[in-house]
């Protein structure tokens, strides 16, 4: 047989081989067995040496060409395979991309909290800043500089848990405006968010423990009109642009004049529904300007200083929030009601 | 308050449709809570004469009657009712009528009795929601048989007929306005709000001739818890009940009629706001009536029944020798009208309110009496309640007042007043009123302005300060009309240091995967049982509330991890599989010598999973990050004891409970809850639970963060495996390796602790992969081998060997 046979013989039998080259392996054992320093074209071109010097560049020549054949067949089929393969594993790992995904737990803040930071960030902005007090506290900053000395009617309104004749869990945290008077001069801007304790039986609008948010501002020449319009600004970022107010008078003995704050109804808009009790309104919550003698108890001058004072229910606030409509959901923690925020 | 509208009527023009009267009146500041009319349960009853009862064929106990119901032909009812008879007029409730039927509305309709046709239902007091104290000539189990006092036009509806369509409106009358608690006080206030005339007649009565001295002497011991006690005497007393007016009026108040006398007291405390009294002159002994102190050891078996031990700061009305009422709050059973009074005194006083409320609250009971005194009466109005008293027993012929009355009077007759400065209050409102208008709103509210200053009407107890004016110029200039202005001037607000520190807690807490909760901070001393605290535990010393709902709230918790435990046991006994929770909250120390307990805050963490797939190392790592995140660094963890700092130890699994201690002192502690815990609060599967003190944690930790360069140089990763006693903590190796390495050190991550086969009983085998890395250059292998070298010798100290 010929070298020239010998080489043709070889080309086709490697792209056979090729042909049949199923993966990458296989194709590495054909370019092994072909083109290899073992392989055949290599014993092939050894036998060079024998041929005449005429045949010599011919077969040379021809030879090249089968081995870049070859290469490029490999490198061919190289391609060829490493597509099939892809193709092959795209279909084993094609999912069913609608199956259910694997969610991370995530923990979520209380609802009250949650409309805790909601108010805080308001009034943060308006430049309230936050002041914390004591739960377990005098009668004296609870009531007494209040305005409401011992045997106050209005002590009535605040069943109150005594700890002795003097200390008792705190029925609002107006207690933390009478220590902040106290100790700093006016201008005084301030919110003080907290627990208060009173003494109503569980239901589901009532619990001997909920919180509130109190608001203080003392400045010279502090109007009502100020705190209409902190309040109102307070409602429209809470409950949207459209929101609508109205005061009502009313009687604390530590505003004069007081007012409480009714919401129109988000539901019916003034016009009466189940969600209003038909009133077209939500009582909110309570507010006034300073009574003069709670500033004159905290040794600010009534007639150079003026303010006003409010105070928020958040329990009342987060209910109408989220649509929760008993109370005691909010102290049972159930984590099906807590996942929920 | 529960306001009649027809008897308010009387006083002023309420003609208004009611929606307008009763939001004119919330806008006020006379809060409506509710308002309807009376027996709107009742519909399509109508008054019939019956025209022919005869009996019931198939029972031995019915009637068919015949009832002309003004319309058509007469309409054949079956009645079960054995007072019905031929004449009588009778409520029917026709075809489609509603009436009620044991306190619930219920529908009538034609049907049939034991087979007789049966065209609607002759009607009991009680169907129509009345009792016999509303008809006192009714019997209360038959059909109620309209009296002469009904409208007897046969067809006329019911309610109509017999007074039963008053309109009520309920108010909430705040404290400062005693006065608005009658009918009077909303005159005067619907007057003022509406801009109409009020029309309220001095009371006037004729009276008999007599010396009331004959009768009684009054004696008030101490004028300043009461300072006016008037008196009148009405003889020939003839007891009866009071007309149907009174009683509608009443009923429409709700208050419970009982007879003339009785009645008439009730009246004009309704209508103007002024507790007055009844008794009998035949049990007032010696003819004398003494305002005193209750002495040591008496006591007054009152009206109610109850016989009630009096201490001496409470004030009675007493005879020669006992007393025979509680001055403001009830009066004693044994001087009470009777049947047989012919002779009786009507007290109208004025007691102080602080004592009359000491008094009622000791003795536990509340009166409208009491709610009146308490919030600080005027003694003025002593005089028209009791012309009114006295006006109104010559109106019902109830008996014969005499002309002359008693009155003792120390009381204080100086109005109330405050300065009046238009250009002031405009400046306290942020309102722009004219000061003609000022003075136009509080004359309508009959204050009397004059050099500067405003004087109030007697009956008003809450003017003090220019403030309470201006109050009262705001409510009827409309507290919506002020204007809303957005505070002036600029004020520097942030979150305060404690804020920022606690909301990063709770952001790395929920990222982490748990629910924040909120528990009371009550707590049953019970729950420090449920954790298994030691007897002596100085957490057992707690705040403790002196009236508490119940035990279960009874006690400031000293420790916040019950609560935790609670919520979790809810969780579990919910069939919530798992749950992972934290709170923040406050725990309530005693502090000795000090007034208030101290209130630090403190963190705690939770979780169960059913599925057991988390465990003491998760808690472990939930703590580790929490602590780094927040900037405590260089916390060491230590196996927790008894005294370790935190008596909660008690709760946990004794060997799987650590504390972490940062320099040296615990800030918190974690672990599985014991079985004996779990078993306390019904889990049934293992529960993790920890607490972190977080004042101390945020004290000791640093907000600052400083970037370090990402390593330029690649790391020598070594890996060490050796055997050392089980007893001793992989934390001590570690703590070894780390020193042995030193600053080359990248980490040390623990990746093996095997005991059992081919280790040594009592030993155990633990392998570390140790990465070290300079950052002046490529460690050499000389340089990583030099310092495992150390590593090993450090080990050996620790008794730990290679591994063969």
């Amino acid at each position: 047989m010929s070298m020239r046979e010998d080489l043709e013989r070889i080309e086709a039998a490697a792209k056979e081989a090729l042909e049949a080259a199923a993966d990458g392996k296989a194709l590495e054992d054909v370019r092994v067995k072909f083109l290899g320093k073992k392989g055949e074209l290599t014993a092939i071109l050894k036998q060079m040496g024998g041929l005449s010097a005429d045949e010599r560049p011919q077969m040379g020549q021809l030879a090249n060409k089968v081995r870049a054949d070859i290469e490029n067949a490999v490198s061919e089929r190289g391609a060829q395979l490493k597509e099939l393969l892809e193709a092959r594993r795209i279909k084993e790992e094609t999912i069913d991309v609608t199956m259910p995904g694997k969610a991370p737990r995530v923990g979520k803040l209380h609802p009250l909290n949650k409309t805790l930071e909601q108010v805080e960030e308001i009034f943060l902005g308006m430049g309230f800043e936050i002041v914390e007090g004591p739960e377990v506290e005098k009668d004296y900053y609870c009531f007494e500089a209040l305005n409401m000395p011992p045997h106050h009617p209005a002590r009535d309104t605040q069943d109150t848990f005594y700890i002795s004749d003097s200390v008792l869990l705190r029925t609002q945290t107006s207690s933390v405006q009478v220590r902040v008077m106290e100790k700093n001069k006016p201008p005084i801007r301030i919110i003080s968010p907290g627990r208060v304790y009173r003494s109503d039986t569980i239901d589901a609008t009532h619990s001997p423990l909920f919180h509130q948010v109190e608001g203080l501002v003392i400045d010279k020449g502090v109007t009502m009109a100020d705190l209409k319009g902190t309040l109102e600004l307070l409602m429209k970022r809470i409950y949207g642009e459209d929101t609508k107010i109205r005061l009502r008078p009313h009687h604390f003995p530590y505003t004069e004049p007081s007012a409480e704050v009714d919401l129109m109804c988000y539901n019916c808009h003034g016009a009466g529904c189940p969600m209003c009790k038909n009133e077209g309104y939500i009582e909110l919550l309570g507010a006034g300007m300073v009574h003069p003698k709670v500033l004159e108890n905290c040794g600010i001058d009534p007639e150079i200083y003026s303010g006003f004072a409010f105070g928020i229910g958040l329990e009342r606030l987060t209910m109408g929030n989220f649509q929760i409509k008993d109370m005691r959901m909010l102290y049972e923690n159930d984590v099906r009601f807590l996942d929920q925020f | 308050m529960d306001l009649s509208m027809r008897w308010l009527a009387d006083y002023v023009d309420c003609d208004m449709p009611i929606k307008e009267f009763v939001s004119g009146l919330t806008i006020s500041g006379s809060k409506v809570e509710r308002y309807g009319e009376e027996g709107d349960f009742i519909s399509n009853v109508v008054v019939g004469k019956v025209l022919s009862t005869e009996r019931h064929p198939d029972s031995d106990h019915m009637f068919i009657t015949m009832v002309d119901v003004g319309e058509g032909e007469p309409l054949q009812i079956v009645t079960g009712a054995q007072n019905v008879n031929v004449g009588d007029y009778v409520p029917v409730a026709k075809h489609k009528s509603t009436v009620l039927h044991e306190g619930k509305q219920v529908k009538i309709t034609n049907g049939k009795l034991r087979g007789v046709a049966s065209n609607g239902m002759l009607c009991s007091l009680s169907e129509l929601g009345l009792t016999v104290h509303d008809f006192p000539y009714a019997i209360e189990d038959g059909i109620f048989i309209l009296g002469e006092d009904c409208d007897r036009t046969v067809g006329e509806d019911i309610r109509k007929a017999i007074g039963f369509d008053d309109t009520q409106v309920e108010f909430e009358i705040t404290s400062n306005r005693p006065d608005c608690m009658s009918v009077i006080g909303l005159a005067r206030e619907t007057a003022a709000t509406f801009d109409k005339k009020l029309d309220i007649k001095e009371p006037v009565f004729n009276g008999i001739d007599g010396n009331i001295a004959d009768y009684l002497k009054v004696q008030i011991h101490d004028p300043k818890l009461c300072s006016r006690y008037m008196a009148g005497i009405v003889k020939n007393v003839k007891i009866e009940p009071s007309p149907r007016w009174m009683r509608e009026r009443l009923r429409a108040s709700g208050v419970r009629p009982i007879n003339n006398l009785v009645d008439i007291t009730n009246y004009v405390m309704l209508e103007y706001g002024h507790p007055m009294h009844a008794f009998d002159l035949r049990y007032v002994k010696g003819g004398e009536i003494n305002i005193r102190h209750a002495q040591k050891g008496e006591s007054i078996m009152t009206l109610d029944g109850v016989e009630r031990a009096l201490s001496e700061e409470m004030l009675v009305i007493a005879d020669a020798e006992k007393p025979a009422a509680v001055a403001g709050v009830m009066g004693g059973e044994y001087s009470g009208i009777m049947d047989d009074t012919v002779t009786v005194v009507f007290e109208s006083a004025c007691f102080d309110g602080a004592s009359v409320r000491t008094t009622a609250k000791k003795l536990g009971m509340r009166t409208d009496a009491s709610a009146r005194f308490e919030k600080g009466l005027n003694a003025q109005q002593c005089v028209p309640a009791l012309m009114r008293a006295l006006q109104l027993v010559e109106i019902l012929k109830a008996g014969q007042p005499l002309k002359e009355i008693i009155d003792c009077d120390c009381s204080d007759h100086t109005p109330a007043s405050a300065p009046f400065d238009a250009k002031k209050i405009n400046a306290f409102l942020g309102t722009d009123i004219a000061e003609a208008d000022m003075i136009k709103y509080l004359e309508k509210l009959e204050f009397t302005v004059k050099d500067g200053r405003a004087y109030a009407p007697y009956y008003r107890i809450d003017i003090e300060n220019m403030s309470d004016i201006a109050e009262e110029v705001a409510r009827l200039y409309g507290y919506n009309n002020i204007p809303s202005q957005v505070i002036r001037g600029t004020a520097q607000a942030m979150l305060t240091p404690k804020h920022k520190f606690e909301r990063e807690v709770k952001r790395v807490m929920t990222a982490l995967g748990y629910n924040e909760i909120t528990t009371y901070s009550f707590i049953s001393p019970k729950y420090l049982d449920k954790i298994c605290l030691p007897a002596e535990s100085k957490l057992r010393k707690a705040v403790t509330i002196t009236n508490p709902l119940g035990e279960d709230t009874s006690i400031m918790r000293t420790t916040a991890l019950p609560s935790m435990c609670e919520i979790l046991s809810k969780n579990y006994s919910n069939r919530n599989a798992c749950a992972y929770l934290f709170e923040l909250g406050n725990e309530y120390i005693p502090v000795e010598g000090e007034e208030l307990p101290s209130e630090p805050p403190r963190l705690t963490i939770g979780f169960y999973n059913a599925d057991g797939s988390d465990d003491f190392f998760t808690l472990k790592g939930t703590v580790e990050t929490l602590l780094d995140r927040v900037g405590c660094f260089d916390v060491e963890y230590e196996a927790a004891k008894a005294g370790c700092g935190f008596d909660e130890v008690s709760a946990f699994h004794p060997g799987r409970v650590a504390v972490a201690k940062k320099d040296g002192e615990a800030i918190g502690i974690f672990g599985e809850l014991s079985f004996k815990c779990c078993e306390n609060y019904g889990i049934g599967t293992r529960c993790y639970a920890a607490k972190i003190d977080l004042d101390r944690v945020m004290e000791m930790s640093t907000a600052e963060r400083v970037y370090k360069p990402l390593p330029k140089f690649p790391a020598v990763t070594r890996d060490v495996s050796v055997v050392c006693d089980d007893g001793i903590p992989v934390a001590s190796l570690e703590k070894a390796i780390k020193n042995a390495v030193g600053k080359i050190l990248e980490s040390v991550k623990l990746f093996d602790v095997y005991k059992g086969k081919q280790v040594e009983d009592g030993k155990k085998s633990v392998s570390y992969s140790i990465v070290m890395r300079s950052h002046e250059g490529t460690l050499t292998d000389e340089q990583a081998d030099a310092a495992m070298k150390k590593v090993l010798k450090a080990l050996g100290e620790l008794g730990a060997k290679i591994r063969e």
